[in-house]
C-alpha cells in the first residue's frame, strides 16, 4: 500500500455522513452485490444484443434470414434494457449509501458528463423503438435503418466508459486532486481494460441468452426462418460465446496486473482466481457443444449456465473485496475526521448555547433587535435598500401604532426601491414595542 | 461531510434538478397514472359491446404510453438520482439513510410497474381470446394501482422533506411517512394527474381517428365526460392542499412565511391551475353538446402544455415552500446542517470544507476565498451572472450604476435570513463573509474569474491576479463615488 499517496489525501478524504446506516452494512454490501450482477446481466443482454442485432442486419443483405434475425433479437433488446434500467436503481441505492462520499465524489468530479448519461439513455432508448418498429417501413433503405441502430450502439458503447471512470475513479481518492474532469479521470488505471472486459462479457452471455431464447420450444423457429436450422443457429452463438469468454481469459489477468496494488489482497486474488478456474469447466462444455454433431447441440446448455453463474458470482464478490479493500484505509482516516470534528462541534454547540441563554436573560433590547432584523436595509443617516432610520423617524415622530401597523404589514410605497417583506407574527407585542421604541428614542438623541 | 462542487454557472444547479423532476412528473403524472386507468377501461369497453375498434385505439395509445414511459419516464427517475448527487449531495446522503427502506419498497413497486406496463402492452395481440383476454384486462388494472402506489410513497418523501411532522424527535421512518400533508397532496396529484390523462388521451383520440367516424366521438365522449368528472375534484382537492399549506408555515415556523415571492408563486399556480381546469371543462362540454368541432386536436394539445406547465409550476412552488430547508429544520438549502452551525459560524465553512483550494484567507487568496465561499454556501440556488444572480439582486438593492456598499452587503449577509425569510443564515464567520463580499465586488466590475473547482490542492487566481482584481474594484469604486459626488453637488 502507498502510504505516501494516503498521507496526501488524508486532507481530502474528509468527514462522512453522520446519520447511521438505514440497514445492517452486511446486508447492503449483500444487496449491493446481487442487484449489480441482475443489474449488470440485463446490460450484457441489452447490449451485446445490439451488437449482434446490428451485425446480423449487415448480413442481412445476403441472406434475408439474417434479417429476420437482426428483429428477433431486436424484439430481446426492448424488454431487456427496461429491466437494466429498473434492476440498476438498488445497487445505485447501496452503493449510495455505502460509499456516499466516495461514489458522490466521483460523480462531482465527472460533473457534465456523469449527467449526460440521462439525455443519452433516453435518445439510445427512442433509436431502439425506432429501428423495431420500422423493419417493414424502411424494408427497402436498409442504410438508414442500419444507421438508427447504429446510433444506439454507438451511444450504448460509450455509456459504460462513464459508469467505469465514476466506479473507478471512487477507489482512488489519492486521484481526486489531480484529475480534470471525466476526460482525464477515463485514463485513471483500468478503465480501458474493464471496459474491454466488460463488452467481451456482454457477447458471452448473449451469445448463451440467444442459445436459450430461440432454443425454447414455445419458439416457432421453422416459422420464421427458412435457411437455416435451429441447431446450425444454436451453434452459432455458441461460437459467439465461445471466442469471447476465450477472450476473458486473457483480458481478466491484464485487468488485475494494471488495476493498483492497494485494493489487491489475498482475498480478492483467491476469489477472482477461483472464479476463472470454475470459469474453465463451462469453456470445456461450450468446446463440446461447438464441435458437436449439428443434431448433438444444445445438450450442455444447462450445465454450461450454472458453472458461468457461479463464475460470475465469484467474480462479483471479487470485484467487491477490491473494492472494500481500496477504500478500507481512507474509511479508517475519515472515521477519525468525523470523529474530530463531532467532538469540536459538541463544544461550539455548548458555547453557543451558554451564549443564547445569557442573551435571553438579559432581556430584550430594541437596539439589539434593530441591529439584527433592520440594519441591513437601513442606515442611521443615507438610504440604503430602504430609506434612512432619520427619514423613518421624521414619518413615524409620535405614531408608534402607525410605525408597529406598517412593520408588520409593509405595501409598496416608494417606486424607486424594493418594497419592504412583512414582519407579521416575527415580534411578540413587547418586543415590538422595546424596538419602535429604540428607533424614534435613540435616534433622536 | 462535504463533497467537490459541481456548478452550473449560467443556468444554476437547481435548473438542473428542476428540468430533469418535472420532465418526470409529466411522464409519470400524464402517462403512467392518469392515462393507463383510461386505456384500460376503453379495451374493456371494446371487449364488452364487441368492437374491435375500442381495442385498437386503445392498443394504439397504450403503444404511445409505453415507449414514453420506457424512455423518457425511466431515465428522468433515474435521472432524478443522478442530478441530486451533483446538486446537493449533503441533502441526498442524508435522505437517503432516512428513507432508505422507502425507497427500497418503492424500487420493488417500481419494478412491478415496469414489469406490468412491458406486459400489458406486449401480451396485448397475444391474449386475445376469452380468458386470457380477462387475464389481460387484470393486467391493465394492476399496472394503473402500481403506478399509483408509486407516487403514493414519492409523495411521502416528498412531504417530508416540505414538512417532517414529528420526525425531529421521533426520527423513525412512519413519522416521517406521515406528515401532516400527505393526503392533501396526494389527493391533489391524483385527480391533476387524472385529469392530465385525460387531456393527453383526448388528444391521442383525435390524432389516431379519423374525422367523423364513430369511434372518434364514442371515444372523445368517454373522455369528455371522464374529465368533467375529475375536474372539479382536481379543483377541490387543490384547495385543500393550498389551504393546509401556509397553515402548516404558520404553526411550524416562528415567522410568517407571506413573503412576496411565495406570494407571487401562490397567485401564479392558483391563476394557471385553474384557467386549465377551465379550459378542460369548457372543452369537455363543447364536445358534449356541439361534438365534431374543427381543430379539436389543436386545442388538446394547447391544454396538455397548458396542464403541464401548471404541473410544473406548482412543483416548482413546491420547492419554495421548505425554503429555508432542504429538510425542514434539519438541513438547509445551502446543505448546511441546523445543528453544524454552532461550529461553522465560529470557524467559518473552508475550515471545514475538504475540498477547497483555501482553508484560510489571506489578503493573497482572498478572491478565491470569495468565489470558494460562494460556491459553499449560495451556489446551490444562485449564480453570479445567470439565472437568480446575485448581480441582479444587489443591483435592484443598491442601484445598478452604483458601487454596492461594503458594509451594507457585509451586514445584509449576516443577518438576511432575518427579513428574507426564504433565505437559510450565512453559515460562516465575519472573516468570510468578507473574502464573499470582495469577491462580488470584485464580479461587479470584472467578468467573474475562473476557478478550477477541482483543483483543491492549488490555488487558481495567482497573487498577482489577485492584487490586480481588488486594485481594479477600488479604483472603480472611488471613480464611482467621486462622479456621484459630483452630480450632488451639480
Amino acid at each position: 500500500m502507498n502510504i505516501l499517496s494516503i498521507l496526501l489525501s488524508a486532507n481530502t478524504i474528509g468527514k462522512d455522513v453522520t446519520l447511521p446506516l438505514p440497514l445492517p452494512e452486511w446486508l447492503l454490501i449483500v444487496v449491493l452485490i446481487l442487484m449489480f450482477l441482475v443489474h449488470l446481466l440485463f446490460i450484457n443482454l441489452m447490449v451485446g444484443g445490439t451488437i449482434l442485432s446490428f451485425i446480423y442486419e449487415i448480413l442481412g443483405k445476403k441472406n434475408k434470414d439474417y434479417i429476420t434475425l437482426s428483429e428477433e433479437i431486436g424484439k430481446t433488446i426492448t424488454v431487456n434494457k427496461s429491466l437494466a434500467v429498473v434492476m440498476g436503481v438498488a445497487p445505485l441505492l447501496a452503493i449510495n449509501t455505502l460509499y456516499t462520499k466516495f461514489f458522490y465524489t466521483a460523480n462531482s468530479l465527472t460533473g457534465l458528463v456523469w449527467i449526460l448519461v440521462v439525455p443519452l439513455v433516453i435518445i439510445s432508448f427512442l433509436l431502439i423503438y425506432l429501428h423495431k418498429y420500422t423493419f417493414k417501413v424502411l424494408e427497402t433503405r436498409l442504410r438508414l435503418h442500419l444507421t438508427i441502430l447504429g446510433g444506439a450502439l454507438a451511444i450504448f458503447l460509450f455509456i459504460p466508459f462513464i459508469f467505469l471512470t465514476n466506479i473507478n475513479l471512487m477507489l482512488f481518492p489519492d486521484k481526486w486532486a489531480v484529475v480534470r474532469g471525466f476526460w482525464d479521470a477515463l485514463l485513471t488505471p483500468a478503465v480501458f481494460t474493464r471496459y474491454f472486459h466488460f463488452v467481451n462479457a456482454s457477447l458471452a452471455i448473449t451469445g448463451l441468452f440467444l442459445v436459450g431464447y430461440i432454443g425454447r420450444k414455445k419458439y416457432l423457429f421453422e416459422d420464421k426462418f427458412n435457411t437455416i436450422s435451429r441447431k446450425e443457429l444454436q451453434r452459432q452463438f455458441y461460437k459467439i460465446a465461445f471466442y469471447a469468454n476465450l477472450a476473458q481469459f486473457i483480458i481478466g489477468p491484464i485487468n488485475l496486473l494494471v488495476l493498483p496494488s492497494i485494493g489487491m489482497k489475498a482475498d480478492t486474488l483467491f476469489t477472482i482466481i477461483g472464479g476463472a478456474i470454475i470459469a474453465i469447466i463451462p469453456t470445456y462444455y461450450l468446446w463440446k457443444e461447438i464441435t458437436a454433431s449439428t443434431e448433438n447441440v444444445g445438450r450442455y446448455f444447462v450445465r454450461i449456465v450454472v458453472f458461468f453463474s457461479i463464475t460470475v458470482l465469484f467474480m462479483g464478490t471479487g470485484r467487491h473485496l477490491y473494492r472494500a479493500n481500496a477504500v478500507r484505509p481512507y474509511q479508517v482516516e475519515m472515521k477519525k475526521n468525523t470523529d474530530k470534528y463531532l467532538s469540536e462541534l459538541k463544544v461550539a454547540q455548548q458555547e453557543s448555547k451558554a451564549k443564547a441563554d445569557k442573551e435571553a436573560k438579559s432581556g430584550i433590547s430594541g437596539k439589539a433587535l434593530f441591529e439584527s432584523k433592520c440594519v441591513m436595509c437601513h442606515a442611521p443617516d443615507r438610504a440604503l435598500v430602504g430609506p434612512s432610520v432619520k427619514e423613518i423617524v421624521s414619518i413615524y415622530k409620535g405614531n408608534k401604532e402607525g410605525m408597529k401597523n406598517w412593520i408588520n404589514a409593509p405595501s409598496k410605497k416608494r417606486a424607486n426601491m424594493s418594497q419592504m417583506p412583512a414582519f407579521n407574527g416575527q415580534f411578540k407585542d413587547n418586543e415590538m414595542e422595546a424596538l419602535v421604541k429604540s428607533i424614534l428614542e435613540d435616534t433622536e438623541k | 461531510m462535504d463533497f467537490p462542487i459541481f456548478h452550473l454557472s449560467l443556468l444554476g444547479d437547481r435548473f438542473l434538478f428542476v428540468m430533469i423532476a418535472i420532465l418526470h412528473t409529466i411522464v409519470n403524472h400524464g402517462f403512467a397514472i392518469g392515462l393507463v386507468p383510461i386505456i384500460s377501461i376503453m379495451e374493456f369497453k371494446g371487449f364488452q359491446n364487441r368492437n374491435p375498434e375500442w381495442d385498437e385505439l386503445a392498443y394504439k395509445m397504450m403503444k404511445v404510453v409505453f415507449i414514453i414511459t420506457t424512455t423518457v419516464g425511466a431515465a428522468t427517475g433515474v435521472g432524478i438520482w443522478f442530478s441530486a448527487s451533483l446538486v446537493n449531495p449533503n441533502s441526498i446522503a442524508s435522505l437517503i439513510r432516512v428513507f432508505f427502506s422507502a425507497w427500497l419498497f418503492e424500487w420493488v413497486i417500481f419494478v412491478s410497474e415496469v414489469a406490468l406496463v412491458m406486459f400489458y402492452f406486449l401480451t396485448w395481440k397475444k391474449w386475445t381470446l376469452g380468458l386470457s383476454k380477462e387475464k389481460h384486462f387484470a393486467t391493465g388494472y394492476f399496472l394503473s394501482i402500481f403506478s399509483w402506489c408509486t407516487m403514493a410513497i414519492i409523495v411521502a418523501i416528498l412531504g417530508f422533506m416540505m414538512d417532517p411532522g414529528d420526525w425531529e424527535q421521533k426520527r423513525t421512518f412512519w413519522y416521517g411517512f406521515l406528515n401532516p400533508i400527505y393526503f392533501p397532496q396526494l389527493a391533489f396529484r391524483t385527480f391533476l394527474a387524472l385529469l392530465l390523462g385525460g387531456s393527453v388521451a383526448l388528444f391521442l383520440i383525435h390524432a389516431f381517428t379519423q374525422r367523423g367516424t364513430d369511434i372518434r366521438a364514442k371515444a372523445v365522449k368517454f373522455v369528455s365526460l371522464w374529465v368533467l368528472v375529475v375536474a372539479p375534484l382536481a379543483l377541490i382537492s387543490g384547495w385543500w392542499y393550498w389551504y393546509c399549506i401556509p397553515d402548516l408555515m404558520k404553526s411550524h415556523l416562528s415567522v410568517a412565511l407571506g413573503t412576496i415571492q411565495f406570494q407571487n408563486w401562490y397567485k401564479l399556480i392558483i391563476q394557471i391551475l385553474v384557467s386549465g381546469v377551465i379550459l378542460a371543462v369548457i372543452l369537455a362540454l363543447a364536445q358534449l353538446f356541439k361534438p365534431k368541432f374543427k381543430y379539436a386536436i389543436v386545442f388538446y394539445a394547447i391544454l396538455v402544455v397548458w396542464l403541464s406547465a401548471s404541473l410544473g409550476v406548482f412543483e416548482r412552488a413546491r420547492e419554495f415552500v421548505r425554503k429555508p430547508y432542504i429538510i425542514k429544520n434539519y438541513m438547509y438549502a445551502n446543505g448546511y446542517k441546523v445543528e453544524d452551525y454552532p461550529l461553522l459560524l465560529k470557524d467559518g465553512i473552508l475550515k471545514h470544507a475538504d475540498f477547497v483550494s483555501t482553508k484560510e484567507i489571506t489578503p493573497d487568496n482572498k478572491v478565491e476565498a470569495g468565489k470558494n465561499v460562494f460556491m459553499l454556501a449560495c451556489a446551490q440556488c444562485h449564480t453570479v451572472n445567470g439565472l437568480n444572480s446575485i448581480r441582479t439582486n444587489f443591483n435592484r438593492m443598491y442601484g445598478v450604476n452604483k458601487p454596492w456598499n461594503r458594509e451594507a452587503m457585509h451586514q445584509y449577509i449576516r443577518s438576511m435570513h432575518n427579513a428574507r425569510t426564504f433565505m437559510p443564515p450565512f453559515p460562516g464567520n465575519d472573516k468570510e463573509i468578507d473574502a464573499l463580499v470582495t469577491y462580488f465586488k470584485v464580479t461587479q466590475y470584472s467578468i467573474d474569474p475562473k476557478i478550477n473547482v477541482h483543483g483543491f490542492n492549488e490555488l487558481s487566481i495567482t497573487k498577482e491576479q489577485n492584487k490586480l482584481l481588488i486594485d481594479n474594484m477600488n479604483r472603480k469604486d472611488s471613480l464611482q463615488k467621486s462622479i456621484e459626488r459630483k452630480s450632488t453637488t451639480h
